[in-house]
């Protein structure tokens, strides 16, 4: 299910969205878009006006050239809702596979009682048991269970999910492994986090964000300046012995007014959700997507976002008189049974050193100590009555001194290089006398250095956030690159950093999945939780992460900077498109009557009607040209953002400026054959 | 190079190497800091704060600057009514001038209390010497220094540190006049006198003339107000004909020290903000556009009026002096069509030459200069127009690098927007429409008798009348017939809306942002002080200011150049 490349044209999306783009030209659905809503009064004038040259009126032109024009007209608002439908149509199918799986679940009930998992309601409690699908989103309030995920995230190793904690949440759709366990229904029918997203991209609940109301009143201003242009143009025409048409004049206007944005601007704001949707966030609003492109600072976890989950081991130091080999072999006993993760890359570096367990062991025959916080060691005690044990420095310097042996001071200065290198030191004894010194280091993700140097050139301030000690703390944010860290770190440190950053105007984005995860998510501005984090983390954030994947965070911020961005380079290409429609249009409305003019048709266009026809044309068919490039998003590349303007404006604006010449100049030379 | 050509590239030499240091004496004088002239000044601002009782360090908000600036100006209006109407009575009249009557008064009030100075009088037989100066020259100051404070308050909202509280307006509005306008009015009075424009409170002169005629020459305390006239973009002259007036302009030298005046202030507000707010980068990049837009309606002005008209030439008369027609031969072509040009991008309107003879081109470029009405514009008001359209480019380029649109650390939103493409929108609507109504009732009624010439030319007159009018301009194509109740009326209405809004508007803008939270810029953030920026800001208006006047260029000037060329080629 994840990243699922499907092309941007299903068959079926397509049907439902042509279906749709009929159905759109409702005027009272229209009317919210003011520069379309404009584009279809022009279209039924149009009508009216072709509908009259067939009963005889000739001052108006033919009506085929008339009929022409409406139809070009109708076109275009055909194509600008085709464009919101199929965004809508896209978001929808990618919504709908997700809610799939949850719907029509049997839900077994505390009672025994079962009903259909679309009759839960909140509070509501049910069991579910090993090969039960989950029937809805909720908390466990008993057991623990290993549950397959897959259907959501795409993940197929299981993860563990138990009551309390901060990975007590289930989601509706999921499968339960193994194990029994009872959950209480977070939410009511028809509003878990998916039901809203996929109201948010149908429409109904969809609402403008900040930058699209903005970016409305832009288009409406471009539009009223274009509304006197056209009207005043009627008595100047007129005083210059020069009537135009009213083809001529619906033509201009459409022409000139934003359309090629206007169509576009709903379907590249649900096209910014379904991206998030496709790399399975979802979004509790479409505002949330575009401040996430906005973000100025990031905190991240340390573990799982910046180092893989946990350290290893890395280097084995023998203190002076030890045989290394004989360390090793000590140190690879010692780890056999130890399920840890440090632990089993103990045993791995111990084979990749080719060290085998001595010939004659057994794991059986040998007694286990396990860690306890007591001794802050672990290890074994073989059959032969050797001791060994690993641990923590200062509990194995305190078994070796009552032992009454030294401890040896080279070892103890390795102790000390490797912490303050930032790893961990493992010391190892035989019966009580120090062998030598493990280094176990945090292993930094690959590739995690240049996307935080991607995130530095967009302007993204990394902040790494662990419970390491700030010595620990600094080595790794430096080795990792991050700009800043907060160590030792506790859910208030968070809160704390994060309205500190507040304060200096700066906006904020964090992930977390606990319960006291939860405030500082509320009060970052992007705050994204993991699905599999606690419903109080979940409310809290305002996008959930069905991952769980902690560098999700880097890909929002691009999916929010894409969606802006798009914004901004099809307004660009829209208005720059006005200089040649303006060349095109302006010299055929007058050529007639003043040929002189003739000398403004730079673009040598073959007659007034095949000039206003081109222009037309063109104007429509942009539309659904740029469709793809609406949805897909312009690429974002952190070049900096004075490399990026100039990029767009370049592609863009030039780009705006120059297709139109070359585009409608072409369709004259197309036209003027029929016409 | 000629000598025509070598004479405007030192007069805008000139203006820069002057306009330099000015912006840093403006800027120094704006933030408050130490100037020389400080023993000179600082009593007599005392002095006025004392005895007005105002508190120049209160500190305002941009409504309190708002209607501060209003309330005065409705003042003035009602000031200068009274002493247009009564100056019969009033002392310093040796010409026996009568007082106007109030629908003359009332335009003539409101024409200069908008620094757009057009007029429907002849200053010699129109107005008495005390209504010159105590009227008209008192007017010129104080509108110049209402433009310059409120360009003062803005400057101040782009500062980092600053919240809603912008400065006092009227400390403001003193040291404008006091500081800035009044030594440099000063210095070029002096020059002007010296060059034989007379200085004097004494009536007409009696002449003889060769033939042995005697006729009266007007003069008056001309000097002072041509100054003024040239420093504050104010372009109501002191005679009837303006600078093209022998004694208002007396020789080349003249000619090139109001030419200089014309641009200098436009020119150092935009080096002052540099300072001001410590972003030099940013002033060159605002001055790079405005001095690119400059250029693109000078050059062609300038060819086009030194290649002269293809009809005269065809008849064998004075080919080689250029378009001569309705100009002054001591200025030749080229300098009058360099000050046509600047008159026209700042909101001067001062003429030395008929602008309505000027060759096609040359009159389009005059047109286009007040259409777009920010390449330098008026004292102050000119980078307000232009900062709408710089942030109405933010915006667009702030989309366009994937970040909310911000501008100084400020958020860009939907009220800032609104605000910005309100005043964006009103220069089209009023130019526009008031053409478009004066080309109905023409249409309506051919006899009606307001144009001087038919055709193009005529619709070209009446364009010019409602652009010179929407960017506060004051000059006029003449041989419209514009002394008529429609005229005075429509364009009454037009100068208010178009002085007052463009104010409000920026200045509602800066203030609102200014209340809003400082972002600190990072490596995403839109740098507003690279050429790329100034590439956009230049799009935004070429596209939205010129393009949306191309329909009607096409019928004036574009047509009556493709008719005039086409036919003699």
């Amino acid at each position: 299910m994840k990243n699922q490349h499907t092309g941007l044209f299903q068959k079926a999306l397509v049907l439902e969205a042509l279906k749709q783009a009929f159905l759109k030209l409702n005027p009272g659905q229209l009317f919210h878009n003011p520069v379309m809503f404009l584009v279809e009064i022009c279209t039924a004038v149009m009508l009216v006006v072709s509908i009259w040259t067939l009963s005889g009126a000739t001052a108006q032109g033919s009506f085929g050239y008339n009929f022409a024009i409406f139809s070009i007209l109708l076109l275009t608002l055909l194509f600008a809702n085709f464009a919101e439908a199929i965004a809508e149509a896209r978001g929808k199918a990618q919504a709908n596979s997700l809610r799939k799986a949850r719907e029509e679940t049997p839900a077994r009930l505390e009672s025994g009682q079962i009903i259909n998992s679309s009759q839960l309601k909140k509070g509501d409690v049910f069991v579910c048991e090993t090969g039960d699908i989950i029937p809805g989103d909720g908390e466990i309030i008993e057991g623990l269970a290993t549950i397959d995920e897959s259907a959501i995230t795409g993940e197929s190793a299981p993860v563990i999910r138990e009551a309390g904690g901060d990975k007590s949440s289930v989601t509706g759709g999921t499968k339960v492994l193994s194990d029994r366990i009872k959950v209480t229904v977070t939410t009511q029918p028809g509003e878990s986090f998916l039901d809203k997203m996929i109201a948010l991209v149908e429409g109904a609940s969809r609402q403008k964000t900040p930058n699209e109301i903005a970016l409305t009143i832009l288009l409406a201003g471009f539009t009223l300046v274009f509304t006197i242009v056209c009207i005043t143009l009627k008595p100047f025409a007129d005083y210059a012995d020069s009537p135009i048409t009213i083809a001529a004049f619906i033509s201009l206007f459409v022409c000139l007014i934003p359309t090629t944005i206007g169509g576009l601007l709903s379907a590249i704001g649900i096209a910014g959700m379904d991206r998030a949707l496709r790399a399975n966030v979802i979004t509790k609003s479409g505002k949330a997507v575009e401040t996430a492109g906005d973000i100025d600072t990031l905190l991240l976890d340390k573990t799982g976002t910046i180092t893989i989950g946990n350290r290893k081991a890395t280097q084995f130091y023998a203190a002076d008189g030890v045989e290394e080999s004989v360390f090793i072999q000590n140190c690879l006993l010692s780890s056999l049974a130890d399920e840890t993760p440090e632990g089993k890359s103990i045993v791995e570096l111990a084979k990749a050193k080719s060290i085998t367990p001595r010939s004659g062991f057994s794991l059986q025959s040998a007694q286990l100590i396990k860690f306890t916080a007591e001794t802050r060691s672990s290890g074994i005690n073989l059959p032969d009555g050797i001791r060994i044990r690993k641990g923590a420095f200062d509990a194995i310097k305190n078994l070796s001194e009552k032992a009454g042996f030294a401890f040896p001071p080279e070892t103890e200065k390795r102790v000390r290089d490797i912490s303050g290198n930032g790893g961990t030191p493992l010391v190892v004894s035989e019966n009580d006398r120090v062998l030598g010194v493990i280094e176990l280091q945090d292993i930094i993700k690959p590739g995690i250095l240049e996307r935080f140097q991607r995130l530095r050139k967009m302007g993204v301030k990394t902040v790494m956030v662990t419970g390491d000690n700030p010595l620990t703390a600094r080595f790794i944010a430096e080795k990792a690159g991050v700009d800043d860290y907060i160590a030792e770190a506790k859910p208030e440190d968070k809160l704390e950093y994060i309205r500190n950053e507040q304060q200096q105007g700066k906006l904020v984005a964090m992930m977390g999945d606990g319960t006291n995860d939860a405030p500082a998510l509320a009060q970052a501005d992007v705050g994204v939780a993991m699905n599999s984090g606690t419903q109080a983390a979940k409310e809290a954030g305002n996008m959930v992460d069905l991952d769980n994947d902690p560098t999700k965070l880097i890909e929002i911020v691009e999916i929010g900077k894409q969606l802006l961005m798009t914004r901004g380079t099809l307004t660009t290409f829209s208005i720059a498109n006005d200089v040649a429609k303006y060349f095109a249009i302006v010299p055929a409305l007058f050529m007639t009557a003043i040929p002189a003019l003739q000398g403004l048709n730079i673009m040598g266009l073959t007659s007034p009607e095949s000039a206003i026809l081109s222009a037309v044309i063109f104007n429509a068919i942009i539309i659904p040209a740029l469709i793809p490039l609406a949805l897909r998003g312009v690429a974002y590349q952190p070049i900096g953002a004075s490399a990026l303007l100039r990029r767009n404006l370049l592609v863009y604006g030039l780009g705006g400026i120059l297709v139109p010449f070359i585009g409608i100049k072409a369709i004259d030379l197309l036209v003027s054959i029929f016409v | 190079m000629n000598t025509e050509i070598r004479g405007l590239a030192l007069m805008f030499v000139a203006t820069l190497v002057l306009a330099l240091p000015l912006g840093k004496y403006i800027a120094k004088v704006y933030s408050c800091k130490k100037t020389w002239l400080d023993p000179l000044f600082i009593p007599i601002e005392r002095l006025f704060f004392r005895l007005s009782g105002i508190d120049p360090t209160r500190k305002m908000n941009w409504k309190e600057h708002l209607v501060a600036l209003l309330t005065i100006n409705f003042v003035w209006f009602l000031f200068a009514m009274a002493v247009l109407m009564n100056q019969g009575w009033l002392p310093l009249n040796p010409d026996g001038n009568p007082g106007m009557p109030a629908d003359l008064a009332f335009n003539t009030a409101i024409s200069f209390l908008v620094n757009c100075n057009l007029q429907h009088y002849s200053g010699e037989t129109g107005l008495s010497y005390f209504s010159q100066t105590v009227c008209i020259q008192f007017l010129q100051f104080v509108t110049a220094g209402t433009g310059m404070a409120a360009a003062a308050v803005v400057y101040n909202a782009m500062r980092i540190h600053v919240t809603d509280k912008l400065g006092n307006f009227y400390n403001y509005f003193v040291k404008s006049c006091l500081r800035i306008l009044l030594p440099i009015s000063f210095v070029a009075a002096i020059l002007l006198a010296f060059n034989g424009t007379p200085m004097t409170f004494e009536g007409k002169a009696n002449m003889v003339t060769m033939e042995g005629d005697t006729v009266q020459v007007s003069r008056g305390p001309a000097a002072s107000m041509v100054a003024i006239k040239q420093t504050g973009t104010n372009g109501g002259g002191f005679f009837g004909v303006n600078s093209a007036h022998p004694l208002e302009n007396p020789n080349y030298f003249t000619n090139l020290v109001e030419n200089i005046l014309i641009l200098l202030i436009p020119m150092a507000m935009i080096f002052a903000l540099g300072h001001y707010l410590h972003r030099k980068k940013f002033a060159w990049v605002i001055f790079g556009v405005m001095m690119t837009g400059f250029l693109f309606l000078l050059i062609p002005a300038v060819h086009s009026e030194m290649s002269g008209n293809p009809a005269i030439s065809e008849m064998g008369l004075a080919p080689n002096l250029g378009n001569m027609e309705g100009k002054e031969v001591r200025f030749g072509a080229a300098a009058s069509a360099y000050w046509g040009v600047t008159t026209t991008v700042t909101s001067n309107g001062s003429v030395n030459s008929m602008h309505s003879s000027h060759t096609p081109i040359s009159g389009a470029m005059q047109l286009l200069g007040m259409m777009t009405n920010s390449f330098f514009g008026g004292v102050g008001v000119g980078f307000l127009n232009f900062y709408i359209f710089i942030i109405l480019a933010v915006f667009i380029s702030g989309l366009m690098v994937g970040r909310t649109p911000e501008f100084m650390g400020r958020k860009i939103e939907a009220r800032e927007m609104k605000i910005a493409m309100l005043v964006a929108l009103l220069h089209p609507f009023l130019i526009l429409t008031g053409t478009a109504l004066s080309a109905y009732f023409v249409n309506q009624n051919p006899e009606i008798g307001w144009l001087g010439n038919p055709g193009f030319h005529g619709f070209s007159e009446m364009l010019y009348e409602y652009t010179s009018s929407a960017a506060n301009n004051g000059s006029g194509f003449e041989g419209l017939a514009d002394n008529t109740p429609w005229w005075n009326i429509s364009t009454g209405i037009v100068l208010i809306l178009a002085r007052y809004l463009p104010i409000i508007g920026p200045v509602a803008i800066a203030g609102i942002l200014a209340s809003k939270k400082y972002i600190p810029e990072n490596a995403g953030t839109l740098k507003t002080d690279t050429g790329t920026f100034g590439v956009m800001v230049f799009a935004v208006i070429f596209i939205l200011a010129a393009l949306a006047f191309f329909p009607a260029l096409t019928l004036g000037p574009l047509a009556e150049y493709f008719s005039l060329y086409g036919s003699v080629n």
